[in-house]
C-alpha cells in the first residue's frame, strides 16, 4: 500500500474524470457528428423502420459512444440505438 | 536534408513560441543552421522570446511583397551566428499571405538552412494553414488539460488532411507531483488519447519565466529542468536516441522519506 494513500482518503482521481470526458467529445470531434446530424439520422431512421413496425419514438434512444473492440483492448465509436417497439403489427401485414 | 518543421497545437498558450525559441536554439547551440519563422502575423511573439525585439527592421511580409531581400529582414541571434530570425509583421493580419507565398519562402530559406522552423500562430484559420503549407514535418505541442488535447487532436486530424503526416507530440508542462497524485493525465494517458509518437515531455518549470524575461531560451540555461528537456527534443529531431529524462530527479528530501515508506 502506497504509504501516502493510508493517510487519505482515497477520491476516484480527477485524471481519471478527465480521461473518460475527453474520450466522449473526441469520439463525436472525430466523427464529425454534430447533435444536429444526429437528429437528422434519428427521424430518416425512425421514417424507414416505421415502413415495417410501430416503433415508440419517444422512448427512443439513439447515441454515439464508445465500446471495447472485439479483436483488441481498444475502445472503438459505436452508434448505440435502443428503439422500442409498439407492436409488429404491420409485419403481418 | 534540410527541413522545414512546423510548430503548432490548435490552442492558444501551451507554449508553441516557447518551444520554437528553445528547440532553434538547441539546434543552433550543436552547431546546426537555423532559422526560426514567426508565423504570427499580427501577434509576433519570437522576437521577444529570442530577446531580439530591438533589432526589427523588415518583417516576413516585406520579404513576400519584395520590399526588401530575404536577407535583409533574417536577423541575427546575439549569441549564435548560426541562428536567425525571420519576424512576423505586427501591423498586418494574416490574409496578408497566402499558402503558396509561405511554401516558396520555405523553398528559398532551404537553400541556406539546416534546420527551418515554422512557429505557427493558435486556430486552425488562415494562419495555420499558411504556417503548415511549406512544412516537411510538424511538431504538437499540448499541456496535459482537457481543452489543450482536444484541439491537438483536432489539429492532427487537419495536419494529416494536409498530408503532413505522423506529427510529433510534445507534452509540455507536466507537474509529476499532480500526475503521482492522479490529478493531472500523465504521458501514457495523453498518448493513448492522441495515439501519436512522443519526441519529448518537458516539466512545468519556473525556469521558462525567468528565460522569457530575460529574451534568454531556457536551452541556454545548464540548470534548467525545461531546458535539458528541450535539448533532449531537438536531439531526438536530429535522429539521435535520446532516453526521457527523469522528471523526479529533483526529488527533495522529503520525496525521498517518502519513497523509502512505499
Amino acid at each position: 500500500m502506497d504509504f501516502s494513500s493510508f493517510f487519505s482518503r482515497k477520491a476516484p482521481s480527477t485524471k481519471d474524470t478527465a480521461k473518460d470526458r475527453l474520450k466522449l467529445v473526441l469520439i463525436h470531434d472525430r466523427a464529425n457528428c454534430s447533435t444536429q446530424v444526429l437528429e437528422m439520422l434519428k427521424t430518416d431512421i425512425i421514417k424507414v423502420i416505421s415502413n415495417y413496425m410501430d416503433i415508440d419514438e419517444d422512448e427512443l434512444d439513439m447515441q454515439i459512444t464508445q465500446t471495447s473492440s472485439e479483436d483488441s483492448n481498444k475502445t472503438v465509436p459505436v452508434l448505440y440505438a435502443n428503439i422500442p417497439i409498439k407492436s409488429i403489427r404491420k409485419l403481418q401485414k | 536534408m534540410n527541413e522545414v518543421i512546423v510548430i503548432t497545437s490548435g490552442k492558444g498558450g501551451v507554449g508553441k513560441t516557447t518551444t520554437s525559441a528553445n528547440i532553434g536554439t538547441s539546434l543552433a547551440m550543436d552547431g546546426h543552421s537555423v532559422v526560426l519563422v514567426d508565423a504570427d502575423i499580427g501577434l509576433r511573439n519570437l522576437d521577444v522570446i529570442m530577446g531580439l525585439e530591438n533589432r526589427i527592421v523588415y518583417d516576413i511580409i516585406d520579404v513576400i511583397e519584395g520590399n526588401c531581400r530575404l536577407k535583409q529582414a533574417l536577423i541575427k541571434d546575439k549569441q549564435y551566428p548560426n541562428l536567425f530570425l525571420l519576424p512576423a509583421a505586427q501591423t498586418r493580419d494574416k490574409d496578408a499571405i497566402s499558402p503558396d507565398q509561405m511554401q516558396k519562402l520555405c523553398n528559398s530559406l532551404r537553400n541556406d538552412f539546416e534546420y527551418i522552423i515554422i512557429d505557427c500562430p493558435a486556430g486552425i484559420e488562415q494562419g495555420f494553414k499558411n504556417a503548415i503549407a511549406g512544412a516537411d514535418k510538424a511538431i504538437v505541442v499540448t499541456t496535459p488539460e482537457v481543452s489543450a488535447v482536444r484541439d491537438a487532436d483536432r489539429i492532427i486530424g487537419l495536419l494529416e488532411a494536409h498530408d503532413l503526416r505522423n506529427p510529433k507530440l510534445i507534452l509540455n508542462r507536466v507537474r509529476v507531483d499532480m500526475v503521482k497524485r492522479g490529478d493531472m493525465m500523465s504521458i501514457e494517458d495523453v498518448t493513448e488519447i492522441l495515439a501519436i509518437d512522443i519526441i519529448g515531455v518537458v516539466p512545468d518549470d519556473e525556469s521558462i519565466v525567468i528565460s522569457s524575461n530575460c529574451g534568454e531560451p531556457a536551452v541556454k540555461d545548464e540548470k534548467s529542468r525545461a531546458g535539458q528537456a528541450f535539448r533532449n527534443i531537438s536531439k531526438r529531431i536530429c535522429g539521435e536516441d535520446i532516453s526521457f529524462i527523469n522528471l523526479e530527479e529533483n526529488a527533495t528530501f522529503f520525496n525521498k522519506i517518502k519513497k523509502m515508506f512505499k
